[in-house]
């Protein structure tokens, strides 16, 4: 929690107020440290196997058929959850939902502790959420879960999550899931 | 966007170009503008899709010249808003619907239009703003002063300030790209002095009106685009309101650190687009320092030429941003400060609070806040040198 520095005493840890950016173009983001894609789809990968109830939270990019790409994508989404053996709640939009939300069904960028807290969910995959509302729910989540947060992002990823994918479209995902197959072998 | 052979063209059949080329790599040609005319030259340029217009002094002039570009075919959308209020508000409607905006403002039209502001970046809309800065009421002056951008600076817009029309030119086209960014996306306002860089002509340098910038991509958004022929836009963009107890309201809090977080993550892009986002002028080795903005700026410059005459040596950090601040820039630019001067047009003192704030415990040096004109006032470069000289207990000769 962050207590000292420019946010003071909000619960709500910021951070670039912590001097961490989103990573360079070709490179990921390991907490706080810059590294190679493959080595962050490697501890992601790893995260998700490891860790209690793994839940993919895809966004309203791959689960509407806005265009070609996206329809790839939610393919590979589902080839995904399976390799990692998780679920899937999707986060369908952005409104805040009243008078309560079903945190068996979905996640919003609002609310998404509630969805996580309900489901003991202790490893996630934000993929296809609009950055603004990514940011908005990884910062609430980090401030009030311990759920390990992975945001695969097609622009330049959330400096917010514990690991950060940036640029990721449909060839990098299939890399991913290459690559969670072979971690899969090593910690099952 | 048009399609004739590998070129891809833009509405008014210019060149699409990378940034990069039009802003560092695109041959120049110099002309005499003043900076009402540079705005007209920067928007023609950039694959302006829609603009909204008020008259207020002294922005009147650009206001009306980016009209001028809607009738050549340069710029999508143009209009007349009933007020202020109205014109920040619609930009934002065009903005929220996709399109790539600009509009003009000054002085009391700023503040009737304030309530807009942080809206804009609340909603994380790109818009470029260009504040040609005057005084505000009362008493009523249509003279430059720049105490309104003191109000701008906890809106979650971005703040730049241009010391000249070049700057200014240069810096609007680069506005647009480091703006647009996905993680960064929130308004841009560029700042210069009203009347001393509108209303006054001066040498500009023009890569050729043929090329412009890559239309906006309102699909690489962090927030969805309001495109009512896409079914999930129509309800994507619901407000959030706090009128529940089940939305916390760490919602709102998280939503605004969010907003300032992406002005933060605009210092590699203005670094890139603009070279950085201070500039220092004299000699480096000098521990007597001017840190100013704009014609602020300038006018120390001068300054520093006249103090070497009079044999101490000085040296000027000009801010081009206000936010993001240039924190470690201006920290390392002042280390070896004895004394800094901070010149300012207007009687509060906003930037040397500032300056205060990002130094304390962080600089040895002794702060001065002045010399301040306001109301309209110049600030010739005699008057930073008569304190300067004061300061030293040195004879002021030459200085009225």
């Amino acid at each position: 929690m962050a207590t000292l520095g420019p946010s003071h005493y909000s619960p709500y840890p910021v951070a670039v107020y912590e001097n961490i950016l989103p990573p360079p173009p070709g490179k990921a983001l390991l907490f706080t440290e810059v590294v190679d894609e493959e080595v962050a789809m490697r501890e992601a990968a790893k995260a998700m196997l490891t860790r209690e109830n793994p839940t993919i939270f895809p966004g309203p990019q791959v689960i509407y058929a806005w265009n070609e790409e996206a329809k790839e994508k939610a393919r590979l989404i589902r080839e995904l959850a399976e390799v990692l053996e998780a679920k899937i709640i999707p986060m369908v939009d952005y409104r805040p939902k009243y008078p309560k939300i079903d945190p068996e069904k979905e996640i919003n960028p609002n609310h998404p502790n509630l969805t996580i807290w309900h489901n003991n969910i202790k490893a996630c995959i934000f993929v296809g959420v609009h950055c603004h509302y990514a940011n908005v729910a990884l910062k609430i989540i980090r401030a009030e879960t311990d759920c390990f947060t992975i945001a695969l992002c097609s622009n330049a990823g959330h400096e917010d999550a514990m690991i950060t994918l940036r640029d990721q479209h449909a060839e990098e995902l299939k890399k991913f899931i290459e690559i969670a197959k072979e971690v899969k072998k090593e910690v099952k | 966007m048009q399609k004739l052979g590998e070129e891809l063209r833009n509405r008014a059949g210019q060149k699409i170009v990378d940034p990069e080329y039009l802003l560092f790599e695109a041959p120049r040609e110099k002309v005499f503008m003043t900076g009402s005319e540079v705005v007209k030259e920067a928007v023609k340029r950039a694959s302006v899709d829609a603009s909204v217009s008020y008259p207020i002094t002294p922005q009147s002039e650009a206001a009306h010249l980016i009209g001028e570009l809607w009738v050549e075919g340069y710029v999508g959308v143009y209009f007349r808003g009933e007020s202020e209020f109205g014109v920040m508000s619609e930009i934002a409607g065009c903005s929220m619907a996709g399109a790539r905006t600009i509009t003009t403002t000054s002085g009391p039209g700023t503040l009737r239009a304030m309530e807009n502001f942080p809206m804009w970046a609340g909603s994380r809309l790109p818009i470029q703003l260009v504040l040609m800065a005057r005084g505000i009421n009362s008493p009523l002056s249509i003279q430059p002063d720049d105490l309104e951008v003191s109000f701008l600076l906890d809106t979650g817009c971005m703040v730049w300030y241009a010391e000249n029309a070049q700057e200014l030119f240069d810096m609007i086209l680069a506005g647009f790209v480091v703006a647009e960014q996905p993680d960064v996306h929130v308004p841009v306002i560029n700042v210069i002095n009203g009347f001393f860089i509108s209303h006054t002509r001066e040498s500009v340098m023009l890569p050729p009106d043929d090329i412009a910038l890559p239309p906006y991509n309102p699909y690489k958004a962090p927030m969805p685009p309001i495109d009512m022929e896409m079914p999930p836009g129509r309800f994507l963009r619901d407000p959030f309101v706090m009128k529940s107890n089940y939305i916390s309201y760490a919602t709102h809090t998280s939503w605004q650190f969010e907003v300032r977080a992406a002005i933060e993550r605009a210092r590699p892009y203005i670094k890139k687009y603009l070279g950085s986002l201070i500039e220092e002028f004299g000699d480096p080795e000098a521990d007597i320092v001017l840190v100013s903005t704009g014609t602020g700026a300038a006018q120390s410059k001068e300054a520093v030429r006249l103090l070497e005459d009079e044999g101490v040596k000085a040296r000027v950090v000009k801010l081009r941003t206000i936010r993001p601040f240039p924190i470690n820039e201006l920290r390392q630019a002042v280390k070896n400060a004895k004394v800094i001067f901070v010149p300012e047009f207007n009687v509060v003192g906003w930037l040397e609070r500032e300056i205060r704030r990002y130094l304390y415990k962080h600089s040895d040096a002794e702060i001065i806040g002045g010399p301040r004109v306001a109301g309209g006032m110049t600030m010739p470069p005699e008057i930073i040198v008569k304190d300067v000289l004061n300061y030293l207990g040195k004879e002021v000769k030459h200085v009225y």
